[in-house]
């Protein structure tokens, strides 16, 4: 694989999208678990779990975004324009999400912290299976035409392997999420996060490996790039082993490593997923001479260049500040006078 | 409706909502950094309060924003796929910019700004401040040099032909320093002081009225006051610049702000009136000679008239006077209010004066009107094209989007817009009906220890 500048977009775009799944996946989980305790108490706490992070968390989605318009135009604009209704939909599940954290501690009324609770997590459930199906539509490939422009419909992005993809995304994020609550809590919330952070570790492997069989047999153009490349089993292995690590450490109390394990296997899968595709962006099907790839749908060298400068001044300053800010606010959550 | 229609209404409206709340973050973003500064350097516990107050304040207008800001970076690649693929190479740099300069700074240290409050010290709570501040001013970098760049592109040359045709960056400074972005940046960012400076003076006018929180709303309003006095001073500096620009390199642009159709040497400044489009003239009440002289420093010298361009390539003529003119006259009777605010607040007699404390009260709406006008102004002006004199705005749809689809998420938008600015202006309400927290006026944590020197 030759390092040009394409590539190193393509890597870098991962890399913005992998941090955003990494991140924002923890805070969509907790959002997701957020109606399974119905006591106010705890679900101040989850909240205030993500409270000073989630907003960041989501920048790494609105940058990825950035990155793919500036380095691949092509891509963002036949992606964007053909998934039309399903990203209306994930924005406004995004929104509903974003201010209903804003928003639900502000009044003490019951109704009104239930509206937002709700909303709260019917947007984390919605956003994380929309992020997962589309995800599931790059892998299975999209109608594309000769054009470049997207051929298909709305409900023709609704078919059962992305929608599976949807769905095991959901169960990452949860299992993701839970483990992170585990974390931060203690006391009664902390025993219940625990019980269901167990059964989304059940819920993610039984979708994992249905995933995993269902990729195998029915997406022979993924099947045909690992048995070309059987290196490509090493990067599998590494997953397997991630996920099988989870409830390892987990069961032993070490929820920390526990934590990292399940981020190691989002960066595993991603990176399963990235090599692939590569050097495909978008996979035309059943016209896979039409794919929009790394080079057809890229901006010229020198954007590139430019943007690679831009994001070497800027992503490893940013990578030092998100740590401080995390180190800050390490430890368990305490409510206090200006939490949500 | 066609899709056009409906993906330009879309477009708009919600820009139009979402910039009721950038402008209120950079600009109680700079205000939150001279109360804490203020408070770190005379120690007056008031001052902590203040930035406490207002920093709730600051928090409801930032997740709204962001909420409603990631739809714009959407909507780029849903509504505007060939704009997109056209212009991707350019204008998507900055807007990836945006994201890597301003948007993780700005999130980023809001977690200490919110939440931080007992867990860091004062210096650090102060940077942390002072980076959501500079965060905010960097996003409107970034998004200004992209809209200018559709203004007055620049540092680009057109690569390919008929369908592949797109533009490509030949020099990234000229596209930053394109001839119409710091002006622009300028204009637009003392407008966003503004808009946070008259907020914060509305409020505390309000609590002299109704004789609550008497100290707290004095000490704002020296801050507020102050801010809304040299911002509007400045939007009158920043604009004319502004305009002075638009005279020379969208000369289309200013002959519709002015509804002006016959190129005229000693060019007359329209200060009351409007556009009878059928007979292309104005109606109403101009000062000869001023448009000449605001232009081109000269009261005699020419201004370019639109009937020096195609009825095709003219913008919608009656729009953009009004908008224009409403900016304007707006812009002005804030640097009014301001004054008699100040002068009256400086000579301790602002208190027994409440036709003027009810005029700032209801200042709040000024900066917000001047803004959206403003905005369209700037862009009703740009029309018929996306970018200017490149790429007419027909020309950017998606291929492949169906009115329908755009009507469904209009409508969509709709809704959640109107439930989403009801709440806001409920918990607003909400916040300055509860007022200052005594429980602020005592540091706690380690912010409460003093500063290490």
């Amino acid at each position: 694989m030759h390092l040009d500048l394409n590539t190193i977009w393509f890597i870098l775009v991962g890399v913005l999208l992998t941090g955003y799944a990494v991140l924002d996946g923890f805070d969509l989980g907790v959002g997701a678990l957020h109606l399974f305790t119905n006591k106010d108490e705890e679900r101040r706490v989850m909240l205030n779990s993500i409270g000073p992070v989630w907003d960041g968390n989501e920048v790494w989605l609105v940058t990825g975004g950035g990155a793919l318009f500036a380095a691949f135009p092509n891509v963002y604009a036949t992606a964007f324009s053909g998934f039309y209704l399903a990203l209306m939909l994930l924005l406004a599940a995004l929104i509903f999400r974003a201010v209903a954290i804003e928003f639900r501690s502000k009044r003490p009324e019951r109704w009104w912290r239930q509206m937002w609770d709700v909303s709260f997590s019917i947007g984390s459930i919605v956003s994380s299976l929309l992020i997962g199906t589309a995800l599931g539509n790059l892998a299975w490939g999209v109608p594309v035409d000769a054009n470049g422009e997207f051929a298909g419909t709305f409900l023709g992005l609704l078919t059962p392997y992305p929608l599976l993809v949807g769905v095991t995304t959901l169960a990452l994020f949860m299992m993701h999420g839970a483990i992170y609550g585990v974390m931060k809590t203690e006391g009664e919330l902390h025993a219940k996060l625990r019980v269901w952070a167990m059964r989304c570790i059940i819920f993610f492997v039984i979708c994992a490996v249905t995933l995993t069989m269902a990729t195998l047999l029915y997406v022979p153009h993924l099947a045909a790039r690992v048995r070309e490349n059987p290196w490509l089993f090493s990067v599998a292995l590494a997953n397997m082993l991630a996920i099988a690590n989870i409830p390892r450490e987990f069961h032993h109390g070490n929820d920390g490593k526990a934590f990292l394990s399940s981020c190691a296997t989002m960066v595993t899968l991603m990176a399963l997923f990235a090599l692939n595709i590569f050097p495909n962006l978008i996979y035309s099907l059943p016209h896979p001479e039409n794919s929009l790839t790394i080079y057809n749908a890229a901006s010229s060298p020198k954007t590139l260049g430019i943007m690679l400068v831009i994001a070497g001044i800027g992503v490893p300053v940013v990578i030092a500040y998100t740590v401080c800010i995390y180190w800050i606010f390490r430890g368990k959550v305490k409510l206090d006078r200006m939490s949500y | 409706m066609d899709v056009l229609i409906l993906s330009r209404i879309q477009f708009g409206a919600t820009i139009a909502f979402h910039y009721i709340y950038p402008p209120l973050s950079i600009g109680l973003g700079i205000l939150l950094v001279l109360m804490e500064g203020l408070w770190l350097k005379t120690g007056n516990p008031l001052y902590h309060q203040m930035a406490r107050f207002w920093t709730k304040v600051f928090a409801l207008t930032f997740a709204i924003g962001v909420a409603t800001g990631i739809v714009m970076e959407f909507e780029f690649g849903t509504n505007w796929a060939t704009y997109s693929r056209f212009v991707g190479d350019v204008f998507g740099s900055a807007l990836a910019a945006e994201g890597i300069f301003a948007f993780f700074l700005e999130s980023g240290f809001l977690a200490v700004l919110l939440f931080g409050w007992d867990k860091v010290g004062r210096k650090l709570h102060f940077f942390s401040t002072c980076m959501v501040a500079l965060g905010a001013h960097f996003s409107a970098v970034w998004i200004i040099v992209a809209n200018s760049w559709m203004q007055t592109p620049a540092g680009y040359h057109i690569v390919g032909q008929g369908m592949h045709a797109r533009a490509e960056i030949t020099d990234f400074w000229q596209l930053v320093f394109n001839p119409s972005s710091m002006d622009r940046l300028c204009h637009a960012v003392t407008a966003a002081w503004c808009t946070g400076a008259f907020l914060v003076v509305s409020v505390s006018a309000w609590y002299l009225l109704k004789g609550k929180h008497v100290e707290f709303a004095r000490k704002s309003l020296k801050v507020g006051l102050t801010v809304a006095l040299t911002a509007s001073l400045l939007q009158a500096v920043t604009g004319h610049r502004s305009a002075q620009g638009v005279a020379k390199n969208q000369p289309a642009k200013l002959a519709a702000f002015e509804g002006l159709y016959e190129t005229t040497s000693n060019a007359p400044l329209v200060m009351a009136g409007w556009v009878d489009e059928k007979n292309e003239k104005v109606v109403g009440l101009a000062l000869p000679g001023m448009l000449s002289f605001l232009a081109h420093n000269d009261f005699h010298a020419p201004v370019t008239g639109l009937k020096e361009f195609k009825p095709e390539d003219r913008p919608p003529v009656s729009a953009s006077f009004w908008f224009f003119h409403g900016m304007v006259g707006i812009g002005f009777a804030l640097i009014g209010i301001a004054a008699l605010g100040f002068l009256y607040f400086h000579k301790g007699t602002l208190h027994e004066r409440r036709w003027l404390l009810w005029l700032l009260v209801f200042s709040v709406l000024g900066p917000q009107f001047a803004n959206q006008l403003g905005w369209f102004a700037a862009e009703v002006g740009r029309q018929p094209w996306l970018v200017y004199g490149v790429m007419r705005t027909p020309e950017g749809l998606s291929a492949v989007v169906k009115a329908n689809a755009v009507l469904a998420s209009l409508i969509l938008f709709t809704l959640i817009y109107f439930l989403l600015f009801s709440v806001f202006l409920y918990l607003l309400n909400d916040k300055i009906q509860h007022g200052p927290d005594d429980a602020d006026l005592i540091p706690a944590g380690k912010l409460a220890l003093p500063a290490k020197n």
